[in-house]
C-alpha cells in the first residue's frame, strides 16, 4: 500500500506531471524548429570543419583518426571571401539562438523519461538508449560549443576532437529519431491547424466530437499531455510566446558580433560584443594578442626578423625593407574565427602569396606550410592549399588599413586569406615553405 | 509509428523490425564515432555525455520547475495566479541569459579573455544586472499599465 501511493506521488506516476502546455502540439512544433535549425548547424559545423583543409597536411587536422567522418572533404574555395564568416557566424548565432528551444523541447518530453515500464519491447529499449545519446549529445554539443566561444576550456580535452566526433554521436541519433519522428510531428501540427482547432488556447487534445469526424477518428491519445492538468497559468501560445521570446533575446544580444562598430555593441553579453579594442587602424578584433601568444619585440624589431621563403630554387632570407621592395597589393578581407565573431573587410596590403612562390621557383603556386613565431598554440604551424596561395588577394601582408600592423595583428607580417577560417591567417610569420606542406 | 501494435504477442517484444534496423545504423555510427571520441580522457567525456543528460533532467529541470511552482503558489495565496507571469517571465529570460553566458559575467574567464583578446571582460556582470533590471521593469510596467487600464473600465461599467 505505502509502496503503491508513494510511486503514485512520484515522478513515474503520469499524474505526477501536471503542466497542461505539454502535449504533442507543443512538442511537435518544437521539434520541426530543431529538424531545420539542427541539420543547419550539422551542415555548417562540417563546413567549419573542410574550411580546415584538415587533409592537406597534418598541422591543420586535429583528427586524424577521422576515417570514412571526412568523406565529403572538399578543396576550401576562397571565392566568395566572406564564406566563413557567413558559415560560422551562422553556425554559432544559430546555436545560441536554439538554446531556448531545446530546453524547451527537453523540457516538454521529460515525463517520458519516468514511462513505466522501461522498455515494452526489444526496439523500445533500444530506442530509449538511443535517446539518451540524442540527450546527451545535444547538451554535450551546445555546452562544447558555448564554452569555447567564451574561451572556457574546462571541457575533457581539445575542442576540435570533442564537438567534431560528439556531433557524429548526436547526429547519428538525431538522425534516427527524426526519421521515427517527424511523420508524427507533422501530423500532430497538421492538426494544430484543422478548423475545429481555431484558437489555440486549447489544453488538452481531445478534438470536439462532430467536428471534422475523420480527424477525429485518427485522433491518438495524447501521450505526452498531462492526464490530469493543472488550472492553466499561460496557454500554448503564450509559452511558444516565451519561448521565440527568449531565442529572440539571445540573437539579439548576439548577433552584433559579426559585425563592427554599432552593431557589435549590440552584443551585450556575447564574447568580442561591445566595444572594439581600442581605435585607429588596428582598432578590430583580436583572436590572440601578442602578449598572449609570447612574442617579443626582440624577435620582430627590424634587426632581429627575416621571413625565410625556401622552395624549388632553394631559400630566400628577406628583411621586412626587402618585402617592401617587392609590389605591394591591397585586399579587403574580412577576419573570420571559429568562435563565431567576425570583423567587416580590412584593408590589407602587402606581397601576394603567390609572387613569394615565384622568388622560390614556383611558377604556378604550391601549397604552403606556413610557420609562426608563436611557440605554442595549436596553429603555430598551418598549411595553405594551392588554391588559396594562387589567389591573388591573398597576401603577406605587412600593413591593414594604411598603418604598419599593429603587434596584436600579427607584425611584422602576417597571412590573409579569402574565406580562410581566421587561425589560417598565421601571425607573425617567420617562414614560408612552398611545396613543403607535411 | 504504429506498427508496434500488433495484435503478435512475438513481435511486440521485438518491435518493428524496420525501426530496429534503422536504430542498429543510428548505433554503428554513432559507435564508429564514439570510439573515436572516446579516445582520449575516456572517463571524463562518458561523465560529460551522461553527465550533461542527468544534469539537466534530474537538477536543471526539477530547480526551475520546482522555483516556478513556487512562484505560481506565491501568487496563488493571494488569488492571483495569472499575476505570475510577470515575475516568471523576467526571470526566464534573466537566468537563461546567466546560464549561457556564466563564465563571463561571473568573471571565471576574465584574465584569459582580456589577455587573449584585449578586450574588457569587467562589463559583462553589469549588463546582465541591467538587461535583468530592464526586463523586469518592463514586465511592472506592462503590469502598472494593465491594472491601471482595468480599474479605469471597472467603474464606467458600473454606471
Amino acid at each position: 500500500m505505502a509502496r503503491t501511493s508513494l510511486l503514485a506521488r512520484s515522478p513515474f506516476a503520469p499524474s505526477f506531471w501536471r503542466s497542461p502546455v505539454r502535449g504533442t502540439r507543443f512538442t511537435a512544433l518544437l521539434g520541426v524548429v530543431l529538424l531545420g535549425g539542427i541539420t543547419l548547424l550539422f551542415v555548417t559545423g562540417l563546413l567549419s570543419y573542410a574550411a580546415y583543409n584538415p587533409n592537406l597536411a597534418a598541422v591543420n587536422d586535429k583528427t586524424p583518426d577521422k576515417g570514412i567522418l571526412g568523406f565529403y572533404l572538399f578543396d576550401w574555395p576562397t571565392d566568395p571571401p566572406w564564406l566563413y564568416r557567413l558559415t560560422q557566424g551562422v553556425h554559432v548565432t544559430l546555436g545560441v539562438t536554439l538554446i531556448p528551444v531545446l530546453l524547451a523541447k527537453l523540457w516538454s518530453v521529460v515525463p517520458k523519461l519516468f514511462t513505466l515500464p522501461p522498455a515494452r519491447s526489444l526496439t523500445h529499449a533500444l530506442e530509449r538508449l538511443s535517446l539518451l545519446l540524442l540527450v546527451g549529445g545535444a547538451l554535450f554539443e551546445f555546452t562544447t560549443g558555448v564554452l569555447n566561444i567564451q574561451l572556457d576550456y574546462v571541457f575533457p580535452g581539445s575542442f576540435y576532437p570533442l564537438h567534431f566526433y560528439g556531433a557524429w554521436v548526436f547526429f547519428a541519433a538525431f538522425l534516427a529519431h527524426a526519421i521515427l519522428r517527424t511523420p508524427t510531428a507533422l501530423r500532430n501540427l497538421r492538426r494544430m491547424r484543422a478548423p475545429s482547432q481555431e484558437g489555440g488556447e486549447e489544453h488538452g487534445e481531445h478534438g470536439k466530437p462532430g467536428e471534422g469526424a475523420t480527424r477525429v477518428a485518427r485522433d491518438e491519445p495524447d501521450e505526452l499531455a498531462a492526464p490530469e492538468p493543472a488550472d492553466p497559468t499561460v496557454s500554448r501560445r503564450g509559452a511558444f510566446g516565451l519561448v521565440g521570446g527568449a531565442s529572440l533575446l539571445l540573437f539579439a544580444t548576439t548577433a552584433g558580433r559579426s559585425f563592427d562598430g554599432p552593431l557589435r555593441r549590440t552584443a551585450l553579453l556575447a564574447p568580442h560584443g561591445g566595444a572594439e579594442p581600442g581605435s585607429g587602424p588596428g582598432g578590430f578584433q583580436i583572436n590572440k594578442t601578442a602578449a598572449y601568444a609570447g612574442i617579443s619585440t626582440a624577435e620582430t624589431d627590424e634587426e632581429a626578423w627575416r621571413l625565410v621563403v625556401t622552395g624549388r630554387t632553394g631559400t630566400v632570407r628577406l628583411t621586412r625593407a626587402a618585402l617592401r621592395a617587392m609590389p605591394q597589393h591591397s585586399s579587403a578581407l574580412p577576419i573570420a574565427c571559429v568562435e563565431g565573431w567576425s570583423t567587416s573587410d580590412q584593408w590589407w596590403r602587402g606581397v601576394r602569396l603567390r609572387d613569394l612562390a615565384a622568388l622560390v621557383g614556383h611558377e604556378d603556386a604550391p601549397d604552403v606550410f606556413v610557420e609562426s613565431l608563436q611557440r605554442r598554440g595549436a596553429f603555430r604551424h598551418a598549411a595553405l592549399r594551392s588554391n588559396q596561395v594562387a589567389d591573388p588577394r591573398s597576401l603577406l601582408a605587412l600593413d591593414v588599413n594604411g598603418e604598419e600592423l599593429t603587434p596584436d595583428h600579427g607584425h611584422p607580417a602576417r597571412v590573409i586569406v579569402p574565406g580562410a577560417p581566421g587561425v589560417l591567417n598565421t601571425k607573425w610569420v617567420t617562414r614560408l615553405s612552398f611545396g613543403g606542406v607535411k | 509509428m504504429r506498427t508496434r501494435g500488433l495484435p503478435l504477442p512475438r513481435a511486440v517484444a521485438l518491435g518493428s523490425p524496420l525501426q530496429l534496423l534503422l536504430l542498429a545504423c543510428s548505433f554503428a555510427l554513432a559507435g564508429y564515432a564514439g570510439t573515436r571520441l572516446l579516445a582520449g580522457d575516456w572517463f571524463g567525456i562518458v561523465l560529460w555525455f551522461v553527465g550533461a543528460a542527468l544534469l539537466h533532467d534530474l537538477v536543471l529541470v526539477p530547480l526551475y520547475g520546482g522555483l516556478d511552482r513556487a512562484a505560481v503558489r506565491a501568487f496563488g495565496t493571494l488569488g492571483r495566479r495569472e499575476w505570475a507571469g510577470y515575475v516568471r517571465v523576467p526571470a526566464a529570460l534573466s537566468g537563461l541569459l546567466l546560464l549561457v553566458w556564466f563564465p563571463l559575467i561571473g568573471g571565471r574567464v576574465a584574465d584569459r579573455y582580456r589577455s587573449a583578446t584585449a578586450l574588457s571582460a569587467d562589463g559583462f556582470l553589469g549588463r546582465w544586472l541591467l538587461i535583468t533590471a530592464v526586463l523586469f521593469g518592463g514586465s511592472a510596467l506592462l503590469f502598472l499599465w494593465r491594472l491601471r487600464r482595468a480599474t479605469k473600465r471597472r467603474p464606467s461599467a458600473d454606471h
